[in-house]
């Protein structure tokens, strides 16, 4: 008889992994997948685009419903998991549905930090992770709210722009001087300061927040120096953190995400992390490559397979439409770095490449990130591009036949 | 047939501007100051055929490089743009000054075979009849001066005897110091028509293997200047076997036995001629016994032979074997001289040579008096009169206080050519009649520039290699103030108070005087003889029909060929062999020169560039002033091949780039003529060149001259292309050549990348440019793009890897293109419609174009796609941005 699997969660890690396994050993295990949100799992990817209005709702859909009854997959969807009982080797849903594992995979993802500012719980106070956010963002956006989005990170951006594109008049805060300052070199930033600017949003650089007032719903956002700035809807966007609470209720090892080793296993040999919620030799990603990357690791291991999970060469892709952003490895040329870069201000491009000895430490793509991943290969493998120093910038195809 | 059609329009019957071939050329305007150009198939010197040069002059005929306006030296030493009276009245004014200060043969006229007969024919006359200065002298003294001289002294007169039919019917074709097929396309694949069909064979003698030799049956790579060594080692083979005619050397030959004994002196047997000239002794026999047992033989040179300090006995030493042989006049054999020039042979007929008077006659009393006579000149000139290198010496002495100069570049194309600079620039009186807006001779500030009508607007007639008058006729109206050399020239006269004698309203009655001149008191005793033209009417001038001199009144047909009776123009109309000097250079290499320069022209370039250098396809074959060296040479020099070298020579010096060329010999060093102070940084060879001139012809010796070459690096090389003249660093090394759009140029420097940088921000601002900048790694590529078109480019790589400019150059040319991907052009590189497009899979890095092909090719999802190029497969944010491209291109194809 199969062995029952839970997946707990219900997001990209979840469905890559239900997908890997189905593909690797379909019966091999009895699948249960169970996920708070009360519908089938979509790309988190695609919700920028989707306040944006540029896609509708079921476009986000990573698989349809037949797809998941196809491979007898159960799915509870709307409920979430209270506790795990690991000596008997179950969960108990919020609905008191209590399901039994022989392996238990969390893929729990992440919390929106939300930092006590006073104010933090009027009403017009958001922030941006799912769908539910997204549809309370757009109707604000709709009907032309004044909308402030603090934190020029990623997530930041993604929700300006798409609050932006949607009708909102939008005002991004960032607290330092330049967005996505752990991805972007200055210049960059710039660039990219300058490009969403040309999308309607103002951008406001060196900028504290202190509080938000407002009666019971939020009126004005305050900053350090003193100004107000009067608005609809706050949306705080200044990251995230792994959503361990569950794990830690269970004794499981934990970090800032769940401890997990190569194996993506934590410290109980059934149970497993994967996505956002997992720490791996320090590090926990808010990306979804490590997701997917690890996923494929462990089904490989679940399927009796070899596997083990390296860890993720940090790389960072901003995906608004006409603003393409990459960034990977070393993006500021340190001491004994070098450096190449591409500019065309007319075209809104920079392309900057960090070399070390030879090899090709970092990157920065703004504006058009073709070749993205061939520098990330390049920046893995270590492999020496002096002969194609001069071809690099131009991206894969310029070098090939060229390279060392 | 519809018979509204507008009717093709007329083309013009003209000859090409270029070499000596005298190509016919149909030039068509196109009404927008442009023709196209067509060879001229009734044209028996072409038969329809052209060069590359000759196929490009439609993109030689713009303005834009002109001189429009007549323009007088101010303060500052700018120029001011002055009316025709005012540039002809001082013109006249300073002339008159000069005379009566100094005396007349303080003034000196240097001309050109570019010029066209009329033009050289009022000049001429001005100078030797009226003014009274002897001192006419042509740029034709750097290019046949020597066969001039030497066909003087030993066939009694300058007469070219043979056709070039005799290249069609000879059964060997020796070429003599010629890169025929570069220098002389036309007649090349006659020749190679002639060896294809009849089994002509051709032998090269040469020290350099050019492209000619690699078409021809034998190539004997000779010392440089041992030319009349062999030639003396082959007469004396002649008479050794047997082989001299010597009933026609009684008859019709002066002075055989005299030269036989010097040529077994100079070259007692094979072996002395080995030493001689370096060849192997059974190359040297083989040679001998082919010519020898070829009565049907052409013996053709060029520059090689004719620009030496013996390039008279080098000539004589291949007539006498002719003459020897009594191979001479008759179809299929004879000594032939390819000329250089257009019209250097109309420029010999009216006497545009120091050391003749007119018409082919020279200062002796009797032809002093008769020219007198003919002209009513009042001042007729008495002496011969100094010649080029001797004449820019008396300038820079002081003796000569006046030169007008028409036509030419002496500033770059003279020997010594940056004491010739100076020379000019300290004249009293410096005029110059051009074409051109800037050259090295302009930059030598003349007093005056008087616009003169270019190829295309001017009309008279030329005369080329064999001795064929062609018309070369107007088909552009006069630009601007531009005007005739002739109308200038005649203009001036006028106010020098001649005007009776210069009162002529068209070329039509200058050539019909020139004609009456031939033929006064000729009675055949005068091998120029043009007599049936003497009463031309301007109907009949301009329908004349190609033919070739003699044209006496009884021959109005013309002549083929001369001395086929073996009656020459010498004392009893005998021919005289001459005795030779033992063959020997002017300069020998040393320690400190231990290389011998030896110069000449490429295939697609003509003399100064001034109009070669307009076109963009005539500047792709050989784009830099280079250095041709052997590859072992380079190494024994510690030099680079693509690098740079600075080659120094006792007079001057060059910086070019480094070509390894296994066909120079060791211990010699090729580099081309063209390129100018216009032209590139620091490549006048004409600077480097020895002045040391040929005893007879006072040609100069400028293919021997010893030079030393020393490596110079540069840290960084590049290129750079703009509509408008840029200029680069000082200190950079450069190149500059017509590209479509605007120039290029070819550079090389020290300053840094932030410089370069520097300087197209300065140039350019920065708001339009896109650039790559490599610091570290001295690299840096910047193009300046407005409204979607290239406006500017430079390129800038580490030394010794130069960046290839072809597909910039394309993005800059078509004025129809608008550059979609900015970092491809930065690329510089075209990678065959591979170009991937803006991305759409930033995961996979999968590009519009790609996928755009793939639904193209069937695909009908985005599924299929993403099995096909991974697209999508990952996060799959560009899911939906696919599935559209794959409803645009479904929706395309449906339509």
């Amino acid at each position: 008889m199969a062995e029952p699997l839970i997946i707990v969660g219900n997001g990209m890690a979840a469905t890559r992994l239900a997908d890997e396994l189905s593909q690797r050993a379909l019966g091999r295990y009895s699948v249960a997948v169970i996920g708070d949100e009360p519908r089938l799992a979509y790309n988190r990817v695609l919700l920028s685009p989707l306040l944006a209005g540029e896609i509708g709702e079921r476009e986000i859909e990573l698989k349809p419903a037949a797809w998941w009854r196809g491979r007898g997959i159960s799915t509870f969807y709307g409920r979430s998991v209270e506790a795990i009982d690991r000596s008997a080797q179950t969960v108990t849903l919020s609905d008191g549905l209590t399901l039994s594992y022989g392996k238990l995979v969390l893929a729990t993802g992440s919390v929106p930090l939300r930092p006590p500012f006073p104010g933090s719980d009027l009403a017009g106070v958001a922030t941006f992770r799912d769908t539910r956010d997204v549809g309370t963002m757009r109707a604000y956006a709709q009907r032309g709210a004044r909308i402030v989005v603090i934190g020029g990170g990623l997530l930041g951006l993604e929700a300006a722009y798409g609050l932006s594109r949607a009708g909102g008049e939008v005002t991004l805060l960032h607290l330092v001087d330049r967005l996505m300052e752990r991805q972007l070199d200055h210049e960059g930033a710039g660039l990219l300061a300058a490009a969403m600017a040309a999308r309607g949003i103002d951008v406001r650089l060196n900028t504290e927040t202190k509080g938000f007032r407002g009666q019971d719903h939020v009126e004005a956002v305050e900053l350090a120096d003193g100004t107000e700035i009067p608005v609809d809807l706050v949306v705080i966007a200044i990251g995230v953190r792994p959503n361990v609470g569950l794990a830690r209720a269970a004794g499981l090892s934990t970090g800032r995400g769940i401890l997990v080793d190569d194996g993506l296993a934590t410290d109980d040999p059934a149970i497993f992390a994967i996505g956002e919620c997992a720490e791996h030799r320090g590090l926990a990603y808010g990306l979804v490559e490590p997701a997917y990357e690890q996923a494929r690791v462990l089904a490989a291991r679940l399927t009796g397979r070899e596997g083990a999970y390296q860890g993720s060469l940090l790389s960072t892709n901003l995906k608004v439409s006409g603003v393409g952003v990459f960034s990977a490895g070393e993006f500021e040329a340190g001491d004994g770095a070098e450096t190449v870069v591409l500019r065309d201000p007319a075209g809104g491009i920079y392309r900057k490449f960090v070399l070390r000895d030879g090899r090709l430490a970092g990157c920065v793509l703004v504006g058009d990130t073709q070749g993205a991943l061939f520098y990330l290969g390049l920046i893995r493998s270590g492999q020496d591009i002096s002969a194609i120093r001069a071809d690099l910038p131009f991206g894969e195809s310029y070098c090939i036949g060229k390279a060392a | 047939m519809r018979h509204d059609a507008p009717l093709a329009p007329a083309a013009t019957r003209t000859t090409c501007p270029y070499c000596g071939v005298g190509c016919g050329v149909l030039a068509t305007p196109d009404g927008r100051g442009g023709a196209t150009i067509a060879g001229d198939a009734e044209h028996p010197a072409n038969r329809g055929r052209l060069c590359s040069k000759g196929s490009a002059l439609g993109e030689t005929l713009g303005l834009g490089s002109r001189v429009l306006h007549p323009l007088k030296r101010n303060a500052e030493g700018t120029y001011d743009k002055v009316s025709w009276n005012e540039a002809l009245d001082a013109v006249a004014a300073g002339l008159r000054a000069i005379m009566a200060e100094h005396g007349p043969e303080a003034i000196a006229f240097y001309l050109s075979g570019q010029l066209l007969t009329e033009d050289y024919y009022v000049a001429n006359k001005l100078a030797k009849g009226f003014i009274g200065t002897p001192h006419v002298d042509t740029n034709s003294r750097l290019c046949m001066s020597s066969t001039v001289a030497a066909q003087r002294r030993v066939l009694g007169s300058d007469t070219v005897p043979g056709a070039y039919e005799d290249l069609d019917s000879a059964d060997l074709i020796v070429l003599v110091g010629s890169n025929t097929a570069w220098c002389h396309p036309i007649l090349f694949r006659r020749m190679q028509d002639n060896r294809r069909e009849r089994g002509a064979r051709v032998v090269v003698l040469d020290p350099r293997v050019t492209a000619t030799a690699e078409d021809a049956d034998m190539m004997l790579a000779l010392k440089p200047g041992s030319d009349a060594a062999l030639f003396a080692g082959l007469l004396v083979h002649l008479a050794g076997h047997g082989l001299i005619d010597r009933t026609y050397v009684a008859r019709h030959v002066a002075g055989f036995d005299e030269v036989l004994a010097n040529a077994r002196e100079i070259a007692p047997d094979i072996a002395s001629v080995s030493t001689l000239t370096g060849l192997a002794e059974e190359q040297i026999t083989a040679f001998c016994e082919l010519w020898a047992s070829t009565p049907h033989v052409v013996t053709a040179w060029s520059q090689g032979v004719n620009q030496s300090a013996q390039g008279t006995d080098k000539v004589a030493a291949i007539l006498n074997c002719h003459l020897a042989t009594g191979r001479i006049g008759r179809p299929g054999c004879g000594p032939f001289s390819l000329t250089g020039q257009p019209n250097a042979m109309g420029g010999r007929e009216v006497g545009g040579l120091a050391n003749m008077l007119a018409a082919h006659m020279g200062y002796a009393p009797v032809e002093i008096d008769r020219v007198r006579r003919f002209w009513q000149a009042p001042n007729i000139a008495r002496r011969e009169g100094l010649k080029a290198v001797p004449m820019l010496q008396a300038a820079a002495e002081g003796s000569i206080r006046a030169i007008w100069v028409m036509a030419t570049n002496p500033a770059v194309s003279l020997p010594d050519a940056d004491r010739v600079r100076a020379a000019l620039a300290g004249l009293d009186l410096f005029i110059v009649s051009e074409n051109v807006l800037s050259n090295d001779t302009l930059a030598a500030k003349p007093h005056y520039i008087l616009p003169a009508a270019a190829w295309g607007e001017k009309d008279g007639t030329v005369t080329n290699s064999e001795r064929r008058i062609s018309r070369q006729r107007a088909f552009l109206p006069l630009p601007a103030e531009a005007k005739p050399d002739w109308w200038i020239v005649c203009e001036v006269a006028k106010r020098l108070g001649f005007g009776e004698a210069f009162t002529y309203t068209g070329p039509h009655e200058i050539y019909a005087e020139h004609a009456a001149l031939s033929a006064f008191e000729n009675d055949g005793t005068r091998d120029f003889d043009i007599g049936a033209h003497a009463g031309l009417d301007r109907a009949a001038y301009d329908a004349l029909k190609p033919a070739q001199w003699p044209v006496p009144s009884h021959l109005p047909q013309g002549t083929a060929r001369l001395f086929g009776d073996g009656s020459f123009f010498g004392p009893g109309r005998r021919a005289q062999m001459r005795s030779l000097a033992l063959p020997r250079l002017a300069a020998t290499t040393s320690e400190a020169f231990p290389l011998l320069l030896n110069t000449g022209r490429v295939r697609d370039h003509w003399h100064t560039m001034t109009r070669t250098g307009l076109s963009p396809r005539l500047s792709a074959h050989i784009a830099e002033p280079s250095v041709y060296l052997h590859p072992a040479d380079i190494t024994r020099f510690g030099l680079d091949e693509g690098g740079f070298a600075r080659l120094a020579s006792a007079h001057g010096t060059a910086v070019l780039k480094i070509v390894a060329d296994p066909g120079i010999a060791e211990g010699t060093a090729f580099a081309p003529i063209h390129w100018s102070g216009e032209t590139a940084s620091d490549a006048r060879i004409g600077a480097l060149t020895q002045p040391a001139c040929d005893p007879y012809s006072g040609q100069p010796e400028m293919k021997a001259t010893p030079v030393s070459v020393t490596a110079v690096a540069y840290r960084s090389e590049g290129f750079v292309l703009s509509r408008e003249p840029f200029a680069l660093p000082d200190q950079s090394w450069w190149a500059r050549l017509a590209i479509q759009g605007g120039e290029g140029r070819l550079f090389a420097t020290d300053a840094p990348v932030d410089a370069m940088a520097a300087l197209m921000r300065e140039r350019f601002g920065s708001d339009e440019l896109t650039e790559l900048i490599d610091r570290d790694g001295g690299g840096y590529r910047c193009a300046i793009i407005r409204e979607g078109r290239l406006a500017a480019a430079l390129f800038l790589a580490p030394a010794g890897q130069a960046p290839l400019w072809d597909t910039v150059k394309a993005a800059f040319a078509d004025p129809a293109i608008t550059v979609e991907s900015r970092l491809a052009l930065l690329s510089g590189r075209s990678l065959g419609g591979t170009d991937p497009g803006p991305t759409i899979c930033a995961c996979f890095g999968v590009g519009l174009n790609a996928i755009r092909a793939a639904f193209e090719c069937g695909a009908a999802t985005a599924e299929e796609i993403g099995l096909q190029l991974k697209a999508g497969t990952n996060c799959g944010s560009c899911l939906p941005e696919i599935r559209r491209i794959g409803a645009q291109t479904q929706a395309r194809e449906t339509a």
